[in-house]
């Protein structure tokens, strides 16, 4: 029948344009990617160094500090969730709402009570669907975070850590983001960034280089204090960039497979079309036929 | 004489890197100079300017935010905020 033709026709035209927008997508993530691996480690040196800096001082004196302490007069503890703005990049998103569901279902039932940060809008809607509630949300730059979004994410979340209970203070900040491995591999992580655990942050001195003892300018404990702000930005900026830079090898790997699949699609359509055709054309011919034969006879 | 190997970076990367003679910046509580062989140190810096000045006499300046300087050996580590090339010498970034 003719209508069924029309319709796989129909069909193939369809996919071919979404196949042309998957294929502009993968493109795009493609050229993207490189400038985001180029700002991970364009980002380094800076990370490097403030590393050093802290595990210099924390080596070197016991001074202690606020965002080294444990705190226990609050069971609020803030978690940070970075995912993508937008979809079209497979499982990405899901993948890191799926481990922070399992991060706040583990601290609430540690009878803790979570306040949930959120940077990305795939993260932001999934969570006002289900009406949580959500403490601070940030968008807009998921595929290429800057150091003043890091800078406000930080100093936000370093505020509630050292606000009272009673403003909603919180007692810990855990961060719910991917991590690039390479171009093929991601894998959501789960990070516990504050109270600061600083052995973590401690260089091994190499055999023939101890850590030298170092003079503070004006003293340790003012060095340590402005040190581990920084130290705690310079963590989010980092997990923000990786993130970045998973996102779009993500959404090109997606978008690589959305396209092939449209091209398988179109084939079996393009043969259904065909099919279609050919038994319309024998239906006509025999329906000639046999009314030729109705004639002769 | 021993040269100071020097990087000056912020959070986006590397600003200057190379080997100079001496590097002044605004620490908490003064001007502090660093020339070749000086002790240790870890020190805050404040708003203010930085100068590196080469071994033949090139001068660079930055004017930056805040941050902090370390001094490992002859390796001179500036971190700061942000930082702008004042006058010439390079562009900064």
């Amino acid at each position: 029948m003719a209508g069924q033709q029309r319709i796989y026709r129909q069909r193939i035209r369809s996919t071919q344009s979404l196949k042309k927008m998957f294929r502009a997508q993968e493109l795009i993530a493609a050229s993207r990617i490189g400038r985001a691996r180029d700002r991970m480690a364009s980002a380094s040196p800076y990370a490097r160094a403030i590393t050093r800096a802290v595990s210099a001082v924390a080596t070197h004196s016991d001074v202690s500090h606020p965002l080294l302490a444990e705190r226990d007069d609050t069971t609020r503890v803030a978690v940070l969730l970075i995912a993508s703005d937008r979809g079209m990049a497979g499982a990405y998103s899901a993948s890191v709402i799926r481990e922070t569901e399992r991060l706040i279902e583990r601290l609430e039932g540690e009878g803790k009570e979570v306040a949930l940060y959120i940077s990305g809008r795939r993260a932001e809607s999934y969570y006002r669907f289900r009406g949580r509630e959500l403490a601070a949300v940030w968008t807009g730059q998921s595929d290429a975070p800057t150091s003043e979004l890091a800078e406000e994410i930080a100093s936000t979340l370093l505020e509630a850590f050292d606000a009272d209970p009673a403003d909603g203070g919180v007692a810990e900040l855990h961060i719910v983001s991917t991590q690039f491995v390479n171009m093929v591999s991601q894998r959501p992580q789960v990070i516990r960034m504050l109270p600061l655990e600083v052995v973590e942050g401690v260089a091994p001195a190499g055999e023939h280089e101890a850590l030298p003892l170092y003079d503070f300018e004006p003293d340790a404990a003012e060095v340590l204090d402005a040190l581990l702000p920084r130290y705690v930005r310079t963590r989010i900026f980092a997990c923000l960039l990786q993130a970045a830079a998973s996102e779009l090898a993500a959404r090109q790997r997606a978008m690589h497979t959305a396209t092939e699949n449209a091209e398988d699609l179109i084939r079996t359509y393009t043969r259904l079309a065909n099919q279609a055709r050919q038994a319309e054309i024998t239906q006509e011919i025999s329906e000639i036929v046999s009314g030729a034969d109705a004639l002769a006879s | 004489m021993a040269q100071l190997e020097v990087d000056l970076v912020d959070t986006d990367g590397t600003i200057w890197s190379g080997d100079a003679r001496q590097v002044s910046a605004p620490a908490s509580d003064g001007e502090i100079g660093i020339l070749a062989g000086h002790t240790p140190v870890l020190s805050v810096l404040r708003r203010g300017e930085v100068r590196v000045i080469e071994a033949g006499g090139t001068v660079h300046r930055w004017s930056v935010e805040g941050g902090f300087l370390s001094v490992d050996g002859d390796q001179v580590t500036v971190v700061v905020d942000a930082a702008e090339a004042v006058a010439s010498g390079t562009s900064g970034r």
